[in-house]
Order: structure tokens, then sequence, then C-alpha cells
């Protein structure tokens, strides 16, 4: 097993289903190895999940999609992404009913906002799975919602029958392949004082339903959003570990953070998508270009050259030393 | 553990009492002869078997007579205990949270059966048996935080998470050293420690609630805090000023032993399920000088660290009317010998 | 006890035109200037999509009135007192959508009363601009009784329901829209200072 010194404690679980959803996406149900509950959690979180390729120790998150109340078992749904660094194909390809996985508790850095007289969310495509989960919880408590769900095609939408038959008139589907767009302008305009609104799916439909609340005059404290980065792949490059007194290399699909821990370097994390600040680290010196990739620094912080992101941001040229 | 509660009072006639055991788990905050604010968390774990902190939530002698001075607080001013409305499912998780703990911690006094959302709490020291529906309020006699506060030591504010910062949104506010949730009710960490002298130059808050934002489910954190009183009074509201207030022109160097009283805050921190709140215990211990003296280091030490206290600490503590009388009763316990590092004694 | 300088007392700044799909304006007294600086820099058609309220108080009779009706706003409201206009600011919020931006300017008492209508309506306090213009005089709620006491102007300061003398702190509740008032003399009753003027 590849070394790791990430101390935070962990979830033992075993997967005892998987459910081809649609031809791209399967769900995945985790139950916890020694029977007992699970941790409750709010809608929106996500959990860190572990999965040992070869020498690889891979650490992906993944949106819980299931009832938060439900504590016998968790449920997560993938999109396979050929593109990505591999952390999709593994669950694809080599996950099986009866694997053993490893997850942290649950994290939530997407949380609904318990003050709003209705939440109006949008999901697109896989950004459905927070959703899933917060819708359960609002219908639970009661609350007002209604969920915009744009996807491709019928075939290609994630559990668009559960939707329907669940939640009937709260929810509106718009099919790509149909022409069907979500009058967004309209919707945003006519909604009552007090709403707040909540996007997840690709990054350019997030940037359009964002851009288009605010060019509206809805305040930022109302607009939620969650973008999981998967870090970018570059070139490899060595980076020096001040504190440690250890030189790595990061390898082009590896991120900075995955190789510090790699080395058997304690750093935290949290989110490990570059929204979240856990991972916030120092730079002692460097020669070359810091290239940021996180929603957490300041464009100030990016240009000052002290603080770097290693969850997700890379570098480029001659020298990197980190306090680590 | 087997212990009798004592039957005791925080007011009037003040017949409040530390057993022997009581005064050698005291929480002592100062590691050293000095005092200044800093980030002082740590992670809250079980730690040194038969102190306060070897449980999560500490349960001790003064259990039953506390919880019967903090209905007689909310009885008089039910201002003490509120949520706003968006704060209810933070306080059925902080039912949660305590039923769980002290049931883990003390079988022997407390239970918990649940069977789906149905759940039947006993709570032997305070003869109380209840059966209700989880997550619903109509089957409990108060809300579920105050029910559950109701029957706990130390005041809890649950803080809300968004926008980057902590909203001190609901809370329980009996045994406070000085501010009033009514007041605060509402404000975010930095409005609400608006109050507080130098910590905002020196970074102490910006730090913290950098941290805090990131507290993760099952991972609690723990600080002391400190300031000192005139006897044994949990209720030392700024609504209650004029009541309390009047008794710090009262002490002497002769009877500063007796009347004075060291009070710390043990707080911790966690990170809520199904709200994403955050709760915040401040657990107050008291323990008069003529009692804390009994440990030699302690003595020596405190007398250090009010001597050499700055004067904007010690007015926000509220001490300068008292601290000369202090001064000069320490000074007696105090000779000059080297102390240990730590809290304990030795 | 710290008095001033406290991190809780709200930071006015001056008002800015905003994207937005209404504009609603409150301005009690000299914070009727205020509206008129922001007219200077609006864009064109940006009152047909203003409301504005406004209450002369000791300001009548210098033109302001006029000067504000001249920006044509869709809807144009002079009351008596702030206590009279907060059930209109209320209910026209009930009817509103979101997009909403709210600008309050003049006095403090005024800018907190109608801040506390706001978010009741559930408006984010990042929608509400606030800027202060002319009297310094407060509202301070006694810790004590609770009740507050309009318009001090003194330190310390009597308070209008109990009768206490109260240390007028800095610190200042957003939900209660007051400063908070202490007992001045509580360590020992019967030394209070005599009240001095302090807030003008």
């Amino acid at each position: 097993m590849t070394k790791s010194a990430d101390r935070t404690p962990k979830i033992d679980v075993r997967v005892t289903q998987i459910v081809d959803v649609t031809s791209e996406i399967k769900r995945f149900r985790f139950e916890p190895t020694d029977g007992k509950p699970l941790p409750v959690f709010a809608g929106g979180a996500h959990v860190v999940v572990e999965m040992e390729d070869g020498d690889t120790l891979r650490r992906n998150p993944y949106s819980l999609m299931s009832s938060p109340g439900a504590t016998d078992a968790y449920n997560i749904s993938v999109r396979r992404d050929p593109g990505g660094r591999g952390g999709s194909m593994f669950m694809h390809d080599r996950v099986t009913v009866g694997s053993l996985l490893r997850l942290s508790h649950p994290v939530n850095l997407f949380p609904i906002d318990r003050r709003a007289r209705k939440h109006l969310l949008f999901a697109g495509g896989i950004g459905i799975t927070p959703t899933l989960a917060m819708m359960s919880e609002l219908a639970r408590y009661g609350d007002a919602f209604e969920l915009n769900y744009a996807v491709r095609s019928e075939n290609d939408g994630a559990y668009l029958d559960q939707l329907r038959n669940t939640y009937g008139k709260r929810v509106s589907i718009y099919r790509d392949d149909q022409g069907e767009q979500i009058p967004l302008t309209t919707l945003l305009a006519a909604q009552p004082l007090g709403t707040h609104l909540y996007v997840c799916g690709p990054g350019g439909m997030m940037n359009w339903v964002l851009s288009t609340a605010e060019g509206l005059g809805w305040p930022a404290q109302n607009l939620h959003s969650e973008r999981f980065l998967a870090p970018p792949s570059g070139s490899p490059y060595e980076v020096r570990l001040a504190a440690s007194d250890l030189s790595i290399k990061v390898g082009p699909h590896q991120s900075m953070l995955e190789a510090i821990e790699a080395a058997g370097v304690d750093a935290p994390y949290l989110c490990r998508g570059g929204a979240c600040g856990q991972c916030e680290t120092r730079v002692v010196s460097f020669d070359g270009d810091l290239l940021h990739n996180d929603h957490y620094l300041t464009d100030d912080e990016h240009a000052g050259g002290q603080k770097v992101m290693p969850c997700v941001s890379r570098f480029e040229g001659r020298e990197l030393v980190l306090d680590r | 553990m087997t212990i009798e509660f004592n039957t005791e009072t925080f007011r009037g006639d003040f017949t409040y009492h530390n057993s022997p055991e009581a005064i050698a788990r005291f929480p002592f905050p100062f590691h050293e002869d000095k005092y200044m604010y800093s980030v002082n968390i740590e992670p809250h774990i079980s730690f040194r078997p038969g102190s306060v902190y070897e449980h999560p939530f500490d349960v001790d002698e003064h259990y039953v007579s506390e919880v019967a001075d903090r209905a007689l607080v909310l009885n008089e001013d039910p201002l003490r205990s509120q949520s706003l409305p968006h704060m209810n499912l933070a306080g059925w998780d902080l039912l949660e949270l305590l039923m769980t703990n002290f049931s883990q911690s003390y079988p022997q006094w407390f239970e918990l059966h649940q069977d789906g959302d149905r759940w039947h709490w006993i709570n032997r020291p305070l003869g109380i048996d209840d059966t209700f529906t989880f997550l619903d309020n109509t089957t409990l006699p108060y809300g579920p935080m105050e029910y559950i506060m109701r029957q706990t030591q130390g005041d809890y504010a649950l803080l809300d998470q968004r926008d980057d910062n902590l909203w001190m949104d609901a809370g329980v506010i009996t045994t406070q050293a000085d501010w009033s949730l009514d007041f605060d009710i509402g404000m975010n960490f930095m409005e609400w420690h608006g109050p507080v002298p130098l910590a905002h130059e020196l970074g102490v808050f910006d730090r913290a609630l950098k941290f805090l934002l990131n507290l993760r489910q099952g991972q609690p954190v723990r600080r002391l805090n400190w300031t000192m009183t005139v006897h044994p009074r949990l209720d030392t509201s700024p609504e209650n000023y004029a009541k309390w207030g009047v008794d710090r022109a009262t002490v002497t160097p002769e009877n500063a032993g007796e009347y004075m009283y060291l009070r710390v805050e043990l707080q911790s921190l966690w990170r809520l399920p199904r709200s994403n709140a955050i709760v915040f215990p401040i657990r107050c211990y008291l323990i008069s000088l003529q009692d804390l003296v009994t440990i030699p280091k302690w003595g020596r030490r405190l007398h250090r660290v009010l001597r050499d206290l700055p004067d904007e600490l010690a007015d926000y503590k509220g001490l300068t009317m008292t601290r000369p009388s202090v001064l000069q009763y320490l000074s007696q316990f105090d000779d000059g010998a080297q102390t240990s590092a730590g809290t304990f004694p030795d | 006890m710290l008095v001033e300088g406290i991190k809780s007392r709200p930071i006015y700044s001056p008002l800015v035109a905003r994207t937005g799909t209404l504009h609603l304006f409150m301005a009690d007294g000299e914070g009727a200037q205020a509206i008129l600086d922001l007219a200077t820099t609006a864009s064109p058609g940006f009152f047909e999509r203003a409301h504005i309220c406004y209450i002369p108080r000791a300001a009548a009779g210098r033109g302001f009135e006029s000067a504000l009706q001249a920006l044509n706003p869709a809807a144009f409201y002079v009351g008596p007192t702030v206590a009279a206009a907060l059930p209109r600011l209320a209910v026209e919020l009930a009817n509103a959508h979101m997009g909403t931006q709210i600008y309050l300017a003049g006095t403090e008492g005024m800018i907190g009363q109608a801040m506390v209508v706001a978010l009741a309506a559930g408006v984010d306090q990042a929608s509400i601009q606030r800027e202060h213009r002319g009297s310094e005089a407060r509202r301070v709620q006694c810790v004590h009784c609770k009740g507050i006491t309009e318009d001090v102007t003194t330190q310390p300061a009597k308070c209008a329901h109990c009768g206490l003398m109260l240390l007028v702190r800095d610190h200042y509740s957003r939900r209660i829209g007051a400063f908070q008032g202490v007992c001045v003399d509580a360590e020992m009753p019967g030394t209070a200072p005599d009240p001095e003027e302090a807030f003008r």
C-alpha cells in the first residue's frame, strides 16, 4: 500500500450494489464493514473515497446522493470520464460488488441555507447527485423548493423517472436534444425575496446561472454553488519540502498534494478541490511560475507568490520550495 | 464512578462547596506564570481518567444543583434561551449529541433507547423518564435545545455557518461571564467578539475563525478561558449586573480567600451533522481562592499571573476593583519558588 | 469594559447605484442629500425603477422634498415620522422579488429600524446599503430591562423605561437595531457621573 500520513478518521466500507444508471453513470452503494450506523450528514455533503490502484493511492471526492437520515448505507453516482485522471475509470472498471474502500467522514461545503423562504435548485448532468440529497432533506422538513434539471437527452439523464415520481411539479426537466432550455431570466426575476439558489453542474452552466442572477441584482449571499475541480494535469516537476528536508516529483496526472502525501508527509486537506482552504501551504521560494487553479486564494494572494493550494495548483520552472 | 450530588446554592446563601476530589480535578488554566491571549485550541480527546477531560461532556457533583439554578434563571428571564427559527434542526443535533454522550459516559445515570425515531430517555439524577419522536417538536415539553439544556451543566451556543463566517443564532446562556445572549444573538464571530480588547489586533480571531470554518464531524476541539467572580455565583449576566456588581466593593484582603472564586470555562467546539452548525459548550468551574491555595503550585502561579496581567485584560475580565485585595491575599502563598510547567498539581 | 472601538459597530459608506430590478430608498433628515449625490452618477432610467420614502424631520423646508421629487422616481412618499413609514416598507417588501436593492440614509436610529424590517422580510443584509448623515443620536437598548430609548445624545443616559443610568457602548445589535446600554454605577450605586453631550 502506498505510504500515507493522513491520520483523519476513516470509515471502512464494502460495495454492496452497483447499478448502471445511464450509459455513462454508475451508482455505488457502500455499507460499513463493522455494521455500525454511518454518520448522518446534511444534504450537499461529500465523502472522499480512497482507492488503491496498484502503486497509486487515489482520493476522489463524491457527493452523497442518498437520504441524509439513512445510516445503513451511502450512495454515490460516478460519471465515467475517460479524459480525466483515472479515478472515475477506476470506479467504473475495477470496483466490483464486494470491493473494500475507505471513506472520509462527510464534509459539507454546499449546505442548505435554512433561513431561506424558498430554495431554487439548478442541476446539470452529474451535478444532480448532491441535489438529490438536498431535495430529500428539504422534502423531509417541509421546505419550499423547485428543481430545474438540464440533461443532454432522456436517455442520458440520470434519475429522471425517480424525480418525476417523487417530486412531481416541483421538478422541471430540460432535454438539450429536444431544444428545451431553462427560461432563466424570467424564472429568476419572479422569485420572492428570501429565495436562495443552488447550482451544481458543468462549469459553463454554473457560470451562466450565477452571472445571470448577479446581473439581476441577486446578492452573492443567496447564491450557492459547488464545483468539483479535478486537479488539472500538466508537465511533471520537482518540489522541495523544506520542513521535511525532502525533494519530491509531481507526476503529470498527480496533484502536488498527492505527491506530498505519497512521500509520507502530513499535509492537511479537506475538499481536495481548490475550494475550502485547508491545504493552504506557504511558499518558501520559487523560480518559475505558480499555476494557481483554486477558487480560494484572492487575486492578490495569487499574484503575491507566498501561498499555494497544492490540491489543484501546479508549477512550471526551475525550483519550488514549500514549507511542508 | 460513584459520587454524591451536592445540594448547594449559587445565589443568596451561597452554600456551594467543592469536595477534595473536585478541588484536585479542577481545570486550572495556567501552564506558566503569566497569561496572554492565544488560539489555544487542542483536539478534544479523552485524557487523564478522573479529570474533567476524561469524558466528552463532564458531569460532576454539582450537576443537580447547577441544573436547578438554571431553571431559576430561565424562570426569571426567558430571554436567556433563544433560537432563531432556522436553528431548530441544530437543536435536534445537539439533543442527539448530548443524549448519546451522557448515556455512553455515565450509564449509571443516563439511558437512551432508540427505536427508529421513537426515543426513550432516562435521566436518573433528575428523575426524568420521557419518550418522544426525534425531529418532532410537539412531542417534547420545550424545543429540543432548551429541553436538553435544562439537563446540562454549562452554557451552549449554536453557531450557524454561512458566508465564510459563524453566526450565533441560538443558545441557552445562564452561567455566563458578563455577555448578553439577547443582545448578541444574530451576530457573527467578529461582531460578538467586538468587546474583547487587544485580541483583534493580535489576529487571534482571524485565525480562530479560519480554523473553525473547517471543523469536521468526529473531530471536536477544546480550549480554556478564565475570569474571577465574587461568591460562587453562576449567573453573572449583564442583565443582573446591578445585583452582583455591588459584591465587588465588599472584597477585602481578609475575606478574599473565602469570597473570591477563580472561574474557569472549559469550552469545546463540535461540528453537528444534520444542520452543519457548530455547537460551542462553555462549561463553568468555580473554586474559592482558599481551596485553590491548598495546591501550592496553583497559589504561587495565580498570584504571579494576576500581578502581571495587563490592565486592559484585567479591566475586560472585571478584575480591576478586586485585584488589589486578591493580590494581597495570594502574596501570602507565593514564596517566589519555581513552579513546574503545565497546569496539573505536582 | 470596552466602550469604544467595538467591531460590531456598523460601518457606513456612501450609497452607490447597484444592479437590480427595484431600488427602494428610505431617508430621514439630511439623508436626502445622500440620494441626490447618488443620482449624479446613476445611469439614465435608474429612478424609473426606484421608490423613495422620505421623512424630513428637522430638515423640513430646506428643499429636499422637491429635489427628490424632481428625480422622477416610480413612487415618491413623504412621511411624518419613521415609525409611521416602517409598515409601508414592510408591505412593499412583502410584494418584492429577488433583485430588490435597499438604500438607507440618515440617522442611525432610522437605519437600524428599517434594517430590522428588511431583514424580517427575508432580505440578506448584503442587499442593504447604509449611509449615515446628520445627527449621531443613538437608539439604546437597556440590557437590564430590554427597553429601547430613542434619540440618546448623552453619556451616560437615563433608560426611559426603568430609570437606570446607562453607559452607552459602541456594541451594536443589527437584530435589535440599537446600541447596548449597561448600568454605569452597578458596582457603586449612586456614583453615576452627570450626563454630558456625546452624540450630537
